[in-house]
């Protein structure tokens, strides 16, 4: 498939994201338990509004990928059929709870509303959090089923699609959790910094399980089931026409094997080495840029990772376009 | 339920794009129009069409054979590209099953293009929906025509009737019969999408016969025994036997 730049940014800003959304929810907890210390109300605010603002830029770079943006609202008729259309509502969703559970913090409406056996003070942060957690996770599923749902992209078409999904984008937000906390200056840089890396090992499985499996499978149909002549030796001499179609443009990535090859090289340093290598460094150093700086370097990563992941998708319409003449 | 459909001949096919052309006539300026163009005049022109005419070839030189193989939506009878559509812009005729894009619906999403394994969806670059063959859904719904034109353009143009237009459900119907006495088939049957449309594959259609049955040896009733014909004074008549 041809790589578009609008569902890269899309996809892995609102990874990003939620990422960053779970991660202020877990601190919340953890302080809750009183297995981390409790952390002012503005850090979780502002954090929730650096999650909804990734979540918005993701929303605007999907717009560049439609042609009709200004009827983007229809999309939201077709759920009980569409992932797309799922994706539609659960990005609104996620995005309106991660406002309100902002807000809940940022006026500090967390007094108890009520105690469950005398020691788990429910507040309006935990509802909001909880249901968020719901949504972030809802939307997760969503934006990979678009790709793993499509029965005939055999490489998008696992369950790894949707772990890749996940776990690439609760990396990413625990890692820009991390560097969040070194830049505010609390002490939770350790905390996250360590549920990024265990997250970013999860994806390393997951994403080079994907690479193996793509690299060994054949699709189920091939040239002869798709003209219906079965001859050993069956060649296209002519698609129909000579300039390029939408069939030619949309459906070919058009990069050599040797440029794919240094993207996924680059890809597996960027996303899962070098940043679990900076964040073990600044847990040492005790350095408060070195997390911002792994965060940026996962980031850079996870787009090339998305440009691979179009690019390792081959659509079963190229069998009837392979020679022009 | 009636399911219309394509079936189209491959044995008696010559490539001529006579379809191609009469599909893009009626519909760029019919229900389903415009077929837009970019830079029809230059070097790389490109536009959208709703069926193309590829060829392959078969066999190795001098054995080969050559497919013309004329390629339009297959209007699915379990159209994968419908269900993924987030808006409903696309959908299947309950009463025809012929597929649809709504193009007031469309936001060019283009997702249903990469649901569909044959590549027959072509987004238009100037109008943003994504267009498809409608079977000419404005004529033969048409009840203005007269019933042989209620047929798609393509059909209608195709100088060696390689087309054939009907009700794949009505199991009497010219292209249900052709499909079963033929050996129709469907394209990439692998993914059980039920393609509507079918390909008749070539077939050779030679006679078994001898050349001792040329001639008849017994000739029982003497009917080949030529008239010796008279030396002279023959006439018009007399060789009109
Ligand atoms: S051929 Fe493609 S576009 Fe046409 S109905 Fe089937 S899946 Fe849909
Ligand atoms: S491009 Fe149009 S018809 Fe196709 S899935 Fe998107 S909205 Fe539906």
């Amino acid at each position: 498939m041809h790589p578009a730049f609008s569902v890269i940014f899309l996809t892995t800003l609102i990874g990003v994201g939620q990422g960053l959304f779970l991660a202020l929810y877990t601190g919340q907890l953890y302080a809750l338990a009183n297995l981390l210390p409790a952390q002012s109300s503005n850090f979780y605010a502002v954090g929730s509004m650096v999650s909804l603002a990734l979540l918005f830029a993701g929303l605007i770079a999907s717009f560049f990928h439609l042609g009709h943006p200004e009827r983007a609202w229809r999309a939201a008729t077709q759920w009980r059929t569409s992932w797309l259309s799922r994706e539609v509502l659960a990005l609104p969703a996620a995005m309106g709870l991660i406002f309100l559970y902002g807000t809940v913090h940022f006026f500090d409406l967390t007094k108890p509303l009520f105690v469950i056996s005398g020691t788990l003070p429910v507040d309006f942060s935990l509802i909001m959090g909880g249901l968020g957690t719901f949504a972030v996770f809802g939307l997760f599923l969503c934006t990979a089923m678009i790709y793993a749902s499509l029965r005939f992209i055999k490489a998008w078409y696992s369950p790894l699609t949707v772990a890749n999904f996940l776990f690439l984008g609760v990396a990413s937000g625990f890692m820009l959790a991390a560097a969040f906390s070194a830049y505010q200056g609390t002490s939770l840089v350790g905390f996250y910094g360590t549920w990024a890396v265990i997250a970013t090992l999860f994806g390393l499985l997951t994403r080079v399980a994907t690479l193996y499996r793509n690299g060994q499978f054949r699709c189920k149909v091939d040239l002869k089931s798709a003209v219906g002549v079965h001859h050993s030796q069956l060649e296209q001499k002519a698609q129909g026409f000579m300039g390029g179609s939408f069939n030619t443009r949309e459906f070919f990535h058009g990069r050599s094997q040797g440029l794919l090859n240094l993207i996924r090289y680059a890809f597996l340093l960027m996303v899962f080495v070098v940043p679990v290598i900076l964040i073990l460094l600044a847990y040492v150093l005790e350095s408060e840029t070195l997390p911002l700086l792994a965060f940026g370097i996962q980031y850079l990563g996870l787009i090339l990772e998305r440009y691979h992941f179009f690019t390792e998708a081959q659509h079963p319409q190229n069998l009837y376009y392979q020679s022009m003449a | 339920m009636t399911q219309l459909a394509l079936v189209i001949d491959l044995n008696v096919c010559v490539g001529c794009h006579a379809c191609v052309t009469s599909c893009k006539e009626w519909n760029t300026s019919g229900w389903a129009g415009p077929m837009t163009d970019q830079r029809p005049y230059d070097a790389d022109p490109t536009g959208v069409f709703f069926n193309r005419v590829q060829t392959y070839e078969a066999g190795v030189f001098p054995n080969t054979e050559t497919y013309h193989f004329p390629k339009s939506c297959l209007h699915c009878e379990d159209p994968p590209c419908v269900p993924v559509c987030p808006t409903g812009a696309s959908y299947k005729r309950e009463d025809n099953g012929v597929v649809l894009v709504d193009y007031d619906k469309c936001i060019g999403c283009k997702y249903c293009s990469w649901a569909c394994p044959y590549g027959v969806r072509e987004f238009d670059e100037q109008q943003k929906v994504m267009k498809k063959c409608t079977l000419c859904i404005d004529r033969i719904t048409d009840m203005t025509l007269p019933e042989s034109e209620r047929k798609p353009a393509c059909v209608l143009a195709c100088p060696t009737r390689a087309r054939i237009y009907g009700d794949i459900h009505d199991p009497d119907s010219e292209v249900s019969v052709a499909i079963r006495e033929q050996g129709g088939y469907a394209l990439q049957p692998e993914w059980g999408t039920k393609p509507s449309n079918h390909y008749l594959p070539r077939r050779k259609t030679r006679i078994q016969i001898h050349e001792d049955e040329l001639v008849r040896v017994d000739n029982p009733l003497k009917k080949e025994e030529l008239p010796t014909l008279p030396d002279v004074g023959e006439t018009l008549d007399d060789v009109a036997w």
